[in-house]
């Protein structure tokens, strides 16, 4: 809300001086593995986002599990309006504790199409929260979902009017009503409830009969949480769902699929809009594929999709019903290098994120991260080399299918900063202002900064530092079979708090967190 | 434990259930409310069973929305109107939770009950309770709070009137979309209840806020607004207020707005009056009856009657026609069917000139569409263009589009002609009828689909019943009758259906002389599905028949089948024996 200054700049706070990289420490981890603890595939993390007010942080897993955590630090809390009024500003970094879980979808089989739906989790996204319940999105390849997860009072109800075993046994009373003339109506079948018996004729006293009461009910103090699944929003995808995303409006939300993206009311589970279709009409013309869909923060009409051939299209629906035609195209023109076989590969683009500020958006493919300004479409106004030491090895990736690897990205509140993983469980943090100079590689351990490495060129590295990284990796011996290169230990979920400096990620099925 | 009379017993447990573990059984509690009441009389009703749900609120929602919907008639419970205001509570914490049907059923009760509160209370109560909701934490209350706004103001004195009007513009600007949209959909209903000064002055200023909204979403209920505002204005503040923005909407970036200006630009025509109409509502018209959204078009060209109806014969044939006839043939088949749907009405609009020169050209386009649904919509209004140019002009471009859409390959096509054609022969006359559908009706019998043959057989009932028995006798029962040697037993099994449809129809003595001879012969046929069917036919004609006709030729017949190797056969002839025995009882 209130960061939107560098709205008419072309950058980022362009004016100011690049601000001081930042020092990442180790703030907390949760579910980590002991030494030689094989991890359970099912308890690898698939998808990790903070809610918009950054007190809550929700994981989804390949189990189909939600975990929420919550902030444990948080100062009293005031009504959320204060909140909001409040420009606060604490000392210590975010720290989170464990909420709760559930279990949000479940392994399935599509009898139609002898299709198994797995039940891994592949975003979360959360809602506007309403009379202080969490709200959100979870969905897996097939199904979205809507979760409210609240505190519930535990009551204890007594002084019921019928004793407890008269209350419960049913049966008892019927007999024993059996006696009243009004149990012999014919209609009287054995399921009815012994008060539909109770005739139109009834006379009530005008002062009500004082043997009746209600029962009390005691609220004790501890509460529970409750996680209830309000609405499931299914059928509308024949591919794999790829994105979800909330609308500004707080009323709608997008389901991306691998040629279709879906318009749905958050109150209406039983329809959707179709609003881009790229489905060719014959499947063997098909080039592209839709990789994320993401709406803009706060123009309800403007949303952005990016493709597996490395271009991110906006698309306004105020234009059209269906807006199978971009207003914007967001490409880079490559420079006329030698074409290998993989350049169209890692031109996919696997994830795309606005800034807050709505003005640019970041892009991952599987080489770089690239940030756009949505005012210039000849190409990005940054480009951050992630693990330019992979390039020689494109081959070996194709053969394991690494190269196919989807990481995400995000970018910091401020704007100033953006953020992506990377292989050896390893994720970067580049400062995105001008003359930045900021490059930092961080390790998704204990021990962040083992494996920092201060990039003072950009964007040509020195291939010296580079190299460094994985020699330093080989030294700590991470890779247990002889190899340079572990493409099985990658961190492709991350999160940015959406306030301060603070990033959650996933490596494995441990949820590591670090502070600035 | 308090000792309860017996006779109290179902009434105690449906208290006691208020708060069991079941929810089909809180549910069920919750509906009979009043029950509860009157068994605990108003004043603990008041007392007890209303904090009590005051309390109870965090159940699920339809037990809430049950609740809320329960309160709404419970003023008779309470004490009457005296007392309606201890019903407020309960339902003010039901307009905050976070469904909206629960809401909005919260708001519906209370506005319900607002309406018989007498004024002071009124003042006293409603008021502060909107005043709350207004102030909500939560966007929830912030949303009901809007719906309530048209009961509490009329009765509240002029002061708390001001603050009402302020607050009511605070939450049109409110920081949550949700709550701008609620403002916005609900503002025609509270500038009804504003006295005219303050609607120029202050509604309007609100009403412009949201027509200027970032969010299109509430941009798009302004337009709603737009119709209910004009028609509180004078016209010339109505032209002067509203006509502009609703031009400026009618050319709006967003397709969505525009589409709601094409649904609503009908209504403000009588506002703003005949010469602002011409002028500048006829051309904003026009401009979306040709808008390059195909939604747009889609519902401008739904409208197009509605809008001609208003404006009189001439301009239609000057500026909407041209556009009627592009629409015509329009690239989306929707809005060609939405325009079929809609422009049979125009022709008593136009006049009969006019609608031989101009409409008839746009109806044999349409009569000969490619999509079905466009053809169906026109001959489904068939009897609006008939008053005015005759049939003889229609009937031979006509006839070509029903046997095409007869022979339709979707069957749900062939089935809704189907269904049209009871309606058309009205319309068109036995002489007509005759000459060119007799034959199609026949030939749906005989359809590889059987919602087909069964609509066809249902068909002839309602062709029997419209041009009467002899004219039955002499077009359909030689010829249906003639089918029942078709080869295959389904379509024999439709002849029977037939027969049973038409005896009611035509009579005793027809059936007893047409109709039940075949019945009894097909009592042979070889198949068993047939056979029971016999049974359930038989079964079906004893109550019309003479009890003589039963005895000598149902019952022998029935009584052969109950012996059937058979086992369905023997089944369904045992039960139309003993159906027979009752009615022959009962006579």
């Amino acid at each position: 809300m209130n960061w939107n200054g560098a709205e008419d700049a072309g950058l980022p706070a362009a004016s100011l001086p690049p601000p001081p990289p930042l020092e990442w420490k180790f703030s907390q981890v949760f579910g980590e593995r002991t030494a030689g603890e094989e991890v359970q595939e099912v308890d690898i993390i698939s998808a990790i986002e903070f809610d918009k007010s950054g007190d809550h942080l929700a994981t989804g897993d390949r189990g189909g599990r939600v975990v929420l955590f919550e902030r444990a630090d948080v100062r009293d809390r005031g009504s959320r309006r204060d909140l909001e009024r409040q420009d606060y500003s604490i000392s210590r970094h975010p720290e989170f504790r464990y909420k709760t879980e559930f279990q949000s979808h479940e392994p399935e089989f599509d009898y139609l199409k002898s299709l198994e739906i797995e039940e891994k989790i592949n975003k979360i996204r959360w809602c506007q929260t309403a009379n202080g319940a969490l709200f959100l999105l979870s969905t897996n390849d097939k199904t979205i979902k809507l979760w409210k997860v609240h505190e519930k009072k535990v009551k204890r109800i007594s002084k019921m009017n019928m004793d407890d075993s008269q209350a419960i046994g049913n049966g008892s009373i019927a007999s024993s009503s059996a006696n009243s003339p009004r149990a012999y109506l014919p209609n009287g079948g054995c399921s009815e409830r012994p008060y539909n018996h109770l005739s139109s004729d009834f006379l009530f006293p005008p002062g009500g009969f004082p043997s009746l009461h209600l029962p009390v009910v005691v609220m004790c103090q501890e509460t529970s949480l409750v996680a209830r699944c309000r609405r499931i929003y299914a059928h509308a995808h024949d591919y794999h769902i790829n994105s979800i995303s909330n609308n500004s409006d707080g009323e709608t939300f997008i389901s991306a699929d691998d040629l279709r993206i879906n318009l749905w009311n958050l109150e209406i589970s039983n329809q959707s809009f179709n609003i881009v279709d790229v489905k060719p009409a014959n499947m063997e013309d098909l080039t592209e594929v839709i990789t994320s869909a993401e709406f803009h923060p706060t123009h309800c009409n403007m949303l952005a999709y990016s493709s597996s051939k490395g271009s991110i299209r906006l698309i306004d629906l105020r234009q059209s019903a269906l807006c199978d035609n971009h207003f914007k195209l967001f490409e880079e023109h490559e420079a006329p290098v030698p074409k290998s076989f993989f350049t169209e590969i890692i031109a996919s683009i696997s994830d795309i994120k606005f800034a807050k500020d709505g003005r640019h958006i970041l892009s991952r493919d599987y080489m770089t991260l690239k940030l756009w300004d949505i005012n210039m479409d000849s190409g990005p106004v940054a480009t951050f080399q992630i693990h330019e030491y992979l390039r020689p090895k494109l081959c070996d990736l194709y053969e394991n299918d690494s190269i196919f690897d989807k990481f995400e990205c995000c970018l910091s509140g401020d704007g100033l900063r953006v953020a992506t993983g990377s292989y050896n469980n390893l994720f970067r943090v580049f400062g995105c202002v001008p003359e930045s100079t900021e490059a930092t590689t961080l390790e998704a351990s204990k021990n962040p900064m083992r494996r920092h490495v201060q990039n003072p060129a950009r964007p040509a590295r020195s291939l010296g530092s580079l190299t460094r990284v994985v020699r330093r990796g080989e030294a700590t011996g991470v890779d247990a079979n002889g190899n340079s290169y572990d493409f099985t230990t990658k961190l492709l979920h991350l999160a940015w708090h959406p306030t301060e400096n603070s990033i959650a990620c996933a490596a494995a099925n441990s949820l590591y967190m670090y502070y600035a | 434990m308090a000792m309860i009379d017996e006779p109290l017993y179902p009434i105690a447990i449906l208290i006691d259930e208020l708060k069991n573990e079941d929810i089909q059984l809180r549910l069920n509690s919750i509906r009979r409310l009043s029950t509860i009441a009157r068994a605990l009389g108003e004043e603990r009703t008041r007392k007890e069973l209303i904090p009590f749900l005051s309390e109870n609120n965090d159940d699920d929602d339809e037990v809430l929305l049950a609740m809320a919907e329960e309160l709404g008639v419970f003023i008779p419970y309470v004490g009457g109107v005296e007392y309606a205001h201890v019903l407020l509570p309960p339902l003010e914490t039901l307009c905050t939770v976070e469904e909206t049907c629960v809401r909005d059923k919260a708001v519906e009760s209370l506005c319900r009950i607002g309406v018989q509160m007498k004024e002071n209370y009124l003042v006293d109560w409603f008021v502060p309770l909107v005043k709350r909701l207004a102030a909500g934490e939560w966007f929830t209350a912030r949303v009901s709070s809007c719906g309530l706004f048209h009961i509490a103001y009329p009765s509240a004195p002029d002061q708390l009137k001001a603050e009402l009007r302020s607050i009511y513009s605070q939450l049109c600007q409110d920081d949550m979309p949700m709550v701008r949209r609620a403002a916005a959909s609900n503002l025609g209903k509270f500038a009804a209840t504003v006295e005219q000064s303050y609607l120029k002055a202050e509604i309007m200023s609100i009403f412009d806020d949201l027509t200027q909204d970032d969010q299109d979403s509430v941009r798009l209920l302004a337009v709603e607004s737009c119709a209910a505002l004009g028609k509180l204005l004078e016209p010339l503040d109505c032209v002067a207020h509203i006509l502009p923005v609703i031009v400026n909407f009618s050319q709006d970036k967003s397709w969505r707005v525009r589409y709601m200006v094409a649904n609503q630009l009908y209504e403000l025509c009588e506002a703003v009056g005949p010469e602002p109409t011409r002028v500048d509502l006829v051309p904003a018209y026009v401009r979306l009856l040709r808008d390059n959204e195909a939604e747009v078009r889609i519902a401008a060209a739904g409208k197009v009657t509605k809008f001609c109806r208003i404006l009189g014969p001439q301009l239609p044939i000057q500026h909407i026609l041209p556009c009627v006839k592009e629409l015509s043939s329009d690239s989306s088949q929707h809005v060609r069917s939405a325009l079929a749907s809609v422009i049979m009405g125009m022709a008593p609009v136009l006049g009969k000139d006019a609608t031989i020169d101009q409409l008839l050209p746009i109806f044999l386009s349409l009569l000969k569409d490619e999509f079905p649904d466009v053809r169906l919509n026109i001959i489904s209004k068939l009897d609006q263009v008939n008053q005015v140019i005759g049939i003889d002009l229609l009937s031979q471009s006509l006839l070509p589009a029903i046997v095409e859409l007869a022979e339709d390959r979707h069957w749900r096509v062939r089935l809704a002609i189907i269904e049209y054609i009871p309606l058309l022969a009205s319309q068109l006359g036995v002489g007509f009828f005759d000459d060119k559908l007799g034959t199609l009706c026949m030939q749906w019998l005989e359809d590889k689909v059987f919602s087909i043959r069964d609509a066809a057989a249902n068909n002839l009932k309602r062709l029997a019943e419209e041009f009467g028995p002899e004219w039955a006798m002499q077009h359909i029962i030689p010829q249906v009758l003639d089918k029942i040697s078709n080869p295959h037993y389904l379509y024999r099994m439709t002849i029977l259906q037939a027969i049973s449809l038409l005896a009611p129809v035509l009579g005793v003595d027809i059936t007893c002389q047409k109709l039940l001879p075949v019945v009894i012969a097909s009592s042979k046929d070889r198949v068993p599905n047939i056979k029971f069917n016999v049974a359930k036919v038989l079964q079906s004609l004893v109550p019309i028949l003479d009890q003589s006709v039963v005895e000598n030729t149902i019952r022998p017949c029935l009584i052969e089948l109950s012996e059937d190797p058979d086992v369905d056969v023997r089944y369904f002839a045992n039960q139309a024996l003993q159906a027979s025995d009752q009615v022959m009882m009962s006579s």
